[in-house]
């Protein structure tokens, strides 16, 4: 304990001296996220120097092991890195799909050699991953997918299509799940594969979202080679790796419940309604309604604290990850239309300097998609329903 | 009285719903939206709803109009909210004509009301000024001055604000902001000197206009109704629109449910179609019963409306309660069932989302319609 308290005064010393005053502002826009890869721009002075101090400490990631950028401390010391940036709400230093989601699975699977060729770009930011999972017809029902991989000697050629890539116009490399095997049955011939988006072959085209945004697109494949060597876990066996995958991202979509650094709801709603003589928000409903937010919120923040102690104490259900995503989504569409509620009409305007171009409204369409992104929510029930609960035909 | 459409009702649904439908689906939104047109609205489609007589639908015969009542403005706002289609109907034929034939002098009605009736004339009712709907907290200001009165202050979220020729103006005459006496209602020349007029461009592609008065003069002609007792025609005019508003959603929330089952029955995950999914189909059902039993109450309010406005205000917010909180349901679980695609701004869910929003804010959402239930049932 007493180490503990050390690590944590030390912590709190560090991040006081190194993290800049701008980067403990709550996030405004898009660009105050920064994601890595190879055309990687900084949005601002202070967020270069923020992202590469805490890469040369190592706490880009700080629970993974040293030897492959990271920061080598265990699950108590972690949390208290995080606790202590949420104490002054230091921002991320870097959002990226590589440490939330492919980087456990590399851990858990890779081979040596990948993992000492994949973890230190992912670590310090060099490489932007995108996620190559989802299929015109095979969303929901993600085992069905087509895009196969032939065998052509030491390498496979990928043909096929995916949808709903989540940033491949702006992504160095995929991680994506091909049908090795076309007889076997649907979850039993899929590989999961490693490749660069600039090989030949790879095209990609921008959707463009109701939040007027496209964050995401469709990508082709046209015979892209690539060495067997990519693989990662067992071919014909992706199926594993692929689900192992889906638990970190969709912990990492549940964690968007929470607030991080921006303004409680009740003071955006008491600036914006005003109050009554007594302090009390100005509209008697919508305070209620705020109240029972908070109380939800700061209960799914425990739950989430308490996952990852279950799961330290090798106690988590592998499945809860599902019901986490269920209700952090929820939850953070909940909070976005509250404050939607707490703006009137201030919140609808869509294009003016006033709004900040529309920040607002953005960002509540944008979390519409988090019901949807990871898997939807009727599928985490389903999952919650089959797999813990153990339900019959579920 | 029944709460069903008379056939005369019936007809005028259809003939809407054909002008509608042919003129002015979705696409007409997202191309006006997608040009950035100036006015918003199509001119041309505007001429033709006054032709068939839905401008003046709410002007008395003697003016030129239908004399018809609230029902029927219900009757096309549904239509109009099952498109999408920008329109003045709202601002122009509901609020405004009605505002005139209530409080206005034989001179004003004769001067404004056969123009609004032929579709010459566009008019807009500046009156909320905060983030929020909340009438009687009106604070620009009507000083008096020689037989007149000078007006400053601000209004938000004026709609059509930016294409009217008259601003039907709410301003505080005496009392303060909060209290129900001492407001006035005046007509105002937008083109008056010290009017200042800021086009927004709103999250759901329609008009709305922020407008500030500098010490705009206007003469004792330009009051509409009574000085400082205008909230008496304020709110009755104000319940025939959230009535309007609340048949919009109603209209919206059905077509987005059609819609969704459409895609339900279409969608295959799984080797079958996603509406063979239980989880789905009670979501439908719900959802369905929502929108229903939100009908019957906004009919309701509209049949209130025209028995006696003054004893209509209980339906009234009962009816845009709870339009406010189906369709945005409605709109939440039509993205959520296409997945994806309802993500897309190339498919119209989203279009539908982001109107619902703003019908919900504008005259009052659900929270405002159930505290003044409250507070009209005495708790
Ligand atoms: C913003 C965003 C970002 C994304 N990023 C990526 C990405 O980077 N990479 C990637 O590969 N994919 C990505 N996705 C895709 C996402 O994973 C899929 O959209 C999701 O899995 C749902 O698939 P679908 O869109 O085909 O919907 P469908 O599967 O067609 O579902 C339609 C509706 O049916 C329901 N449904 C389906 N099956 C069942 C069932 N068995 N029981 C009950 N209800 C059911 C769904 O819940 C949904 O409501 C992203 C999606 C979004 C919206």
């Amino acid at each position: 304990m007493a180490d503990l308290d050390t690590f944590r005064r030390e912590t709190r010393a560090w991040l006081e001296a190194n993290c800049p005053p701008e980067m403990r502002r709550p996030m405004t826009s898009e660009e105050d996220t920064f994601w890595g890869g190879r055309n990687a721009k900084f949005s601002s002075e202070p967020q270069r120097i923020w992202f590469e101090r805490m890469r040369d400490k190592g706490w880009t990631v700080p629970h993974w092991p040293k030897e492959y950028g990271g920061g080598g401390l265990d699950g108590e010391e972690a949390k208290i890195v995080r606790q202590e940036m949420a104490a002054i709400g230091a921002r991320a230093p870097i959002t990226s799909f590589g440490i939330s989601m492919l980087g456990p699975a590399l851990l858990k699977y890779g081979t040596d050699e990948q993992k000492r060729e994949h973890l230190p770009k992912i670590t310090a930011g060099l490489i932007r991953w995108c996620q190559g999972y989802s299929e015109p017809n095979a969303g929901s029902d993600l085992a069905s997918l087509q895009t196969r991989a032939e065998s052509d000697g030491d390498d496979y050629v990928i043909n096929g299509q995916k949808i709903w890539t989540s940033y491949a116009n702006y992504a160095d490399w995929i991680f994506c799940l091909v049908r090795t095997d076309p007889t076997a049955k649907k979850h039993d011939g899929i590989s999961f594969i490693l490749f660069d988006m600039t090989s030949k072959g790879v095209s990609t085209k921008p959707i463009l979202l109701i939040s007027g945004r496209s964050p995401f697109c469709e990508t082709f494949f046209d015979n892209v080679r690539v060495p067997k060597a990519n693989v990662l876990g067992t071919v014909n066996r992706g199926w594993d790796v692929a689900k192992y995958l889906l638990q970190h991202e969709r912990a990492m979509i549940s964690g968007m419940g929470e607030r991080g650094g921006s303004r409680p709801l009740g003071q955006v709603a008491a600036d914006s309604i005003g109050s009554d003589g007594q302090g009390r928000l100005d509209d008697a409903l919508l305070r209620a309604d705020i109240a029972t937010f908070d109380v939800d919120e700061a209960a799914l923040a425990a739950a989430a604290e308490r996952m990852v102690d279950l799961a330290k104490a090798g106690q988590g259900h592998p499945a809860f990850s599902s019901a986490m995503k269920y209700y952090g989504t929820e939850l953070n569409k909940r909070r976005h239309e509250l404050l939607m509620s707490a703006g009137g009409i201030n919140a609808l305007e869509w294009e003016s300097d006033r709004s900040g171009e529309g920040a607002r409204p953005r960002a509540w369409l944008r979390t519409k998609a988090n019901s949807i992104e990871g898997g939807t929510s009727e599928v985490m029930l389903g999952i919650v329903a089959k797999r813990i609960l153990d339900l019959p035909g579920a | 009285m029944p709460l069903l459409l008379t056939e005369e009702q019936s007809m005028l649904r259809d003939s809407a719903r054909g002008l509608i439908s042919d003129h002015a689906s979705v696409s007409h939104l997202r191309q006006l939206r997608d040009t950035r047109d100036d006015t918003g609205f199509s001119r041309q489609l505007w001429a033709t709803f006054a032709e068939m007589g839905f401008a003046g639908l709410l002007v008395p015969e003697e003016h030129g109009g239908s004399g018809l009542g609230a029902v029927e403005a219900g009757v096309i706002m549904e239509e109009i909210g099952r498109t999408l289609m920008p329109s003045p109907f709202l601002a122009t034929a509901v609020l405004s004509a009605s505002a005139l034939a209530r409080a206005g002098s034989a001179g004003q009605k004769s001067e404004y009301l056969p123009k609004i009736a032929s579709g010459a004339l566009l008019s807009a009712l500046a009156l909320d000024e905060g983030a929020k709907h909340r009438p009687l907290h009106t604070a620009l200001q009507a000083v008096r001055s020689g037989n007149g009165f000078r007006l400053s202050g601000a209004k938000a979220m004026v709609v059509d604000g930016h294409v009217a020729d008259l601003l039907l103006v709410v301003a505080r005459s005496a009392g303060t902001p909060g209290e129900r006496d001492g407001l006035t209602l005046f007509l105002v020349d937008p083109k008056a000197k010290g009017v200042a007029i800021e086009r927004t461009i709103m999250v759901d592609a329609h008009n709305a206009a922020r407008i500030r008065f500098d010490d705009v003069e206007v003469t004792a002609d330009h009051v509409l109704g009574e000085v400082d007792g205008g909230a008496a025609v304020l709110s009755s005019v104000l319940d025939l629109g959230r009535g309007a508003v609340a048949s919009e959603m109603v209209g919206l929330s059905e077509e987005v449910f059609g819609r969704t089952v459409a895609y339900l029955k279409e969608r295959k995950q799984f080797g079958k179609a996603i509406g063979e999914f239980q989880a789905l189909q009670h979501r439908a059902a719900h959802l369905y019963i929502e929108i229903e039993i939100t009908r019957a109450a906004v009919l309701k309010a509209l049949q209130a409306i025209d028995a006696d406005p003054a004893k209509a205000a209980a339906a009234v917010a009962v009816a845009k309660a709870r339009a406010g909180t189906t369709a945005t349901l409605a709109v939440q679980e039509g993205v959520q069932m296409h997945g994806g695609m309802g993500m897309t701004d190339q498919f119209d869910i989203g279009f539908f989302m982001k109107r619902a929003r703003v019908c919900e804010e504008l005259l009052g959402d659900a929270n405002y319609h159930a505290a003044q239930l409250a507070q009209l049932r005495g708790y």
